[in-house]
């Protein structure tokens, strides 16, 4: 099966959870004002979701590696 | 008979329009793909324009969201840039660019707003709305040379405005004509703390008064207001709302009323367009109400739902969504989701209200409404979340004590290290 990872830009993530509201069972917005993921490789199944996390991203922090 | 390749058109070269572009791309759309913009630039991003386009100290880049190469290589999109819209033909599915036919055999329309001004300040140096790339570049050079700034309108960007120039060391007025600002957006009681940032940071705020006049020969002297009171001013800039982008479509025949009229699929009254982003007013399944937001992540959401339907229109969903926006004062983060309008109550759940950070609920009947943050990054989503999925008062005040126990503590006993 196809692995993917999700990269987070830590100087532009400003926390605003878009992701997290996508997918909270991957980003969540930690105390420090910053998105943390809970998982760390990802199957093909959440491509759809993740990339729709990486659009909406407003200060475009995330990015899909496969 | 032969197919006629498919084309989708797309007009407003921002963020809502952006999104369809690339959203009908990922959803495999292989046909022609058109952006038409009326201004210059490569879409772009607005919210930092009055944030730290303002502040930074070097002059900063223009916040390009894609370049150019990628539109047209990997997402093989004709740009159009530099050509305003100007007309539209829905019974034989044509577009005018410039005057120019162009047909499509989908569309979304994403034109976005417009600021209001105030009529008769139109030739005056100095005074300015923001909106552009253009109208950002104004500001900041008059932001360098230390205007002194009087801002009218107490609304998000009016206020953002107020701060960046604070920030800068300019001496700052603002003036709203309401007795609170953001009343609509927050209520009353939570739009006089948001207030009371401008005061606490050094910006004069001045509410329940109009202005009456805007001063000066050539060039901006003085705003007078309906009190009587002058403030002397070298930058005025006005932050009283903007208005939808609509009067190309006039004689269309689609209807226009606050903004476009669309279905929950977000089709306009003609087949085969549908619209997004600031100009788009939608009934939003989740309240069961008609709404036309003016909210950056909206306009992405929506403009992705907009070019997926449009390509397969057979298929098209409802777009649903929680309200949510954010505004950056003083260095501080605004954030709200839900909506405000109609509340019954609402209920400190963390932090104080004349500290720097806190979140407060809104009660409407027996749900949680709305939530209002400043500087609590980590809990506004969980409460989008929840009134997506309709949640109770009952569980949102649960919710929000037993994150309160946990940080009380982690207070207490702070994790080694
Ligand atoms: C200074 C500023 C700060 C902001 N800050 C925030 C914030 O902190 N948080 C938040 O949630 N939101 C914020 N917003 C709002 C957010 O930027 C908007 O909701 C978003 O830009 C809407 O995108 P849109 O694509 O619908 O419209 P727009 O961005 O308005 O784009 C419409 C485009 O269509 C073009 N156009 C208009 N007429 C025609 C025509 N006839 N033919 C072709 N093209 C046409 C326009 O020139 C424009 O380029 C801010 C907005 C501004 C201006
Ligand atoms: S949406 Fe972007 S900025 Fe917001 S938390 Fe996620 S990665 Fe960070």
């Amino acid at each position: 099966m196809r692995v993917m990872k999700v990269r987070v830009d830590t100087d532009r993530c400003t926390g605003h959870g878009v992701c997290e509201s996508i997918r909270a069972d991957v980003f969540e917005v930690g105390d420090d004002g910053m998105v943390h993921l809970l998982n760390e490789e990802f199957t093909a199944d959440m491509r759809p979701q993740l990339e729709e996390a990486v659009a909406e991203c407003p200060t475009q922090a995330l990015r899909l590696e496969d | 008979m032969t197919e006629v390749e498919a084309h989708l058109v797309v007009v407003g070269a921002s963020l809502a329009g952006l999104r369809a572009v690339e959203a009908a791309r990922r959803a495999g759309f292989a046909g022609i793909i058109t952006l038409v913009g009326s201004e210059e630039h490569l879409p772009y991003d607005r919210p930092p324009l009055s944030k730290d386009f303002l502040t930074d100290v070097e002059s900063p880049p223009i916040p390009t969201l894609r370049e150019e190469a990628l539109l047209r290589d990997e997402l093989g999109v004709h740009l159009r840039l530099g050509a305003p819209a100007t007309g539209l033909n829905t019974t034989d599915r044509t577009l005018f660019v410039d005057n120019e036919p162009l047909h499509y055999t989908s569309l979304v329309i994403a034109t976005g707003a417009s600021p209001r001004t105030i009529p008769g300040t139109e030739g005056l140096a100095g005074v300015h709305v923001l909106r552009t790339i253009d109208d950002a570049r104004a500001i900041r050079s008059a932001l360098d040379a230390g205007a002194r700034t009087v801002v009218v309108g107490a609304g998000f960007i009016g206020s953002e405005i107020a701060s960046s120039a604070r920030q800068r060391g300019s001496v700052v007025t603002v003036v709203e004509a309401m007795p609170t600002p953001l009343a609509r957006p927050v209520g009353e009681q939570m739009g006089a703390v948001l207030g009371s940032l401008h005061e606490r940071n050094g910006t004069t705020l001045r509410c329940g008064v109009g202005v009456d006049a805007i001063e000066g020969q050539d060039r901006v002297e003085a705003v007078r207001l309906a009190d009587g009171s002058r403030i002397e001013a070298d930058l005025v800039v006005v932050g009283v709302g903007v208005a939808p982008n609509i009067e190309w479509l006039t004689d269309s025949g689609i209807e226009l009323g606050n903004g476009i009229e669309c279905d929950k699929t977000l089709q306009t009254s003609a087949p085969g367009v549908y619209a997004a982003g600031d100009i788009a007013s939608w009934p939003n399944p989740l309240f069961d109400t008609r709404m036309r937001l003016e909210h950056w992540t909206i306009a992405a959401e929506q403009g992705g739902a907009a070019g997926r339907n449009a390509i397969d229109p057979e298929n098209a969903v409802a777009f649903e969504t929680v309200p949510y926006f954010w505004s950056d004062w003083y260095g501080k983060r605004i954030q709200f989701v839900g909506v405000a309008a109609g509340f019954e109550e609402i209920d400190l759940v963390a932090g104080d209200l004349e500290g720097d950070t806190f979140v407060v609920l809104y009660r409407r009947g027996d749900r949680l409404a709305g939530a209002l943050a400043l500087e609590q990054r980590s809990q506004v989503m969980k409460y989008r979340m929840m009134i997506a999925k309709g949640a109770s008062w009952d569980e949102a005040k649960e919710f929000a004590t037993a994150r309160a126990a946990a940080a009380a503590a982690k207070a207490a006993n702070p994790p080694p290290g």
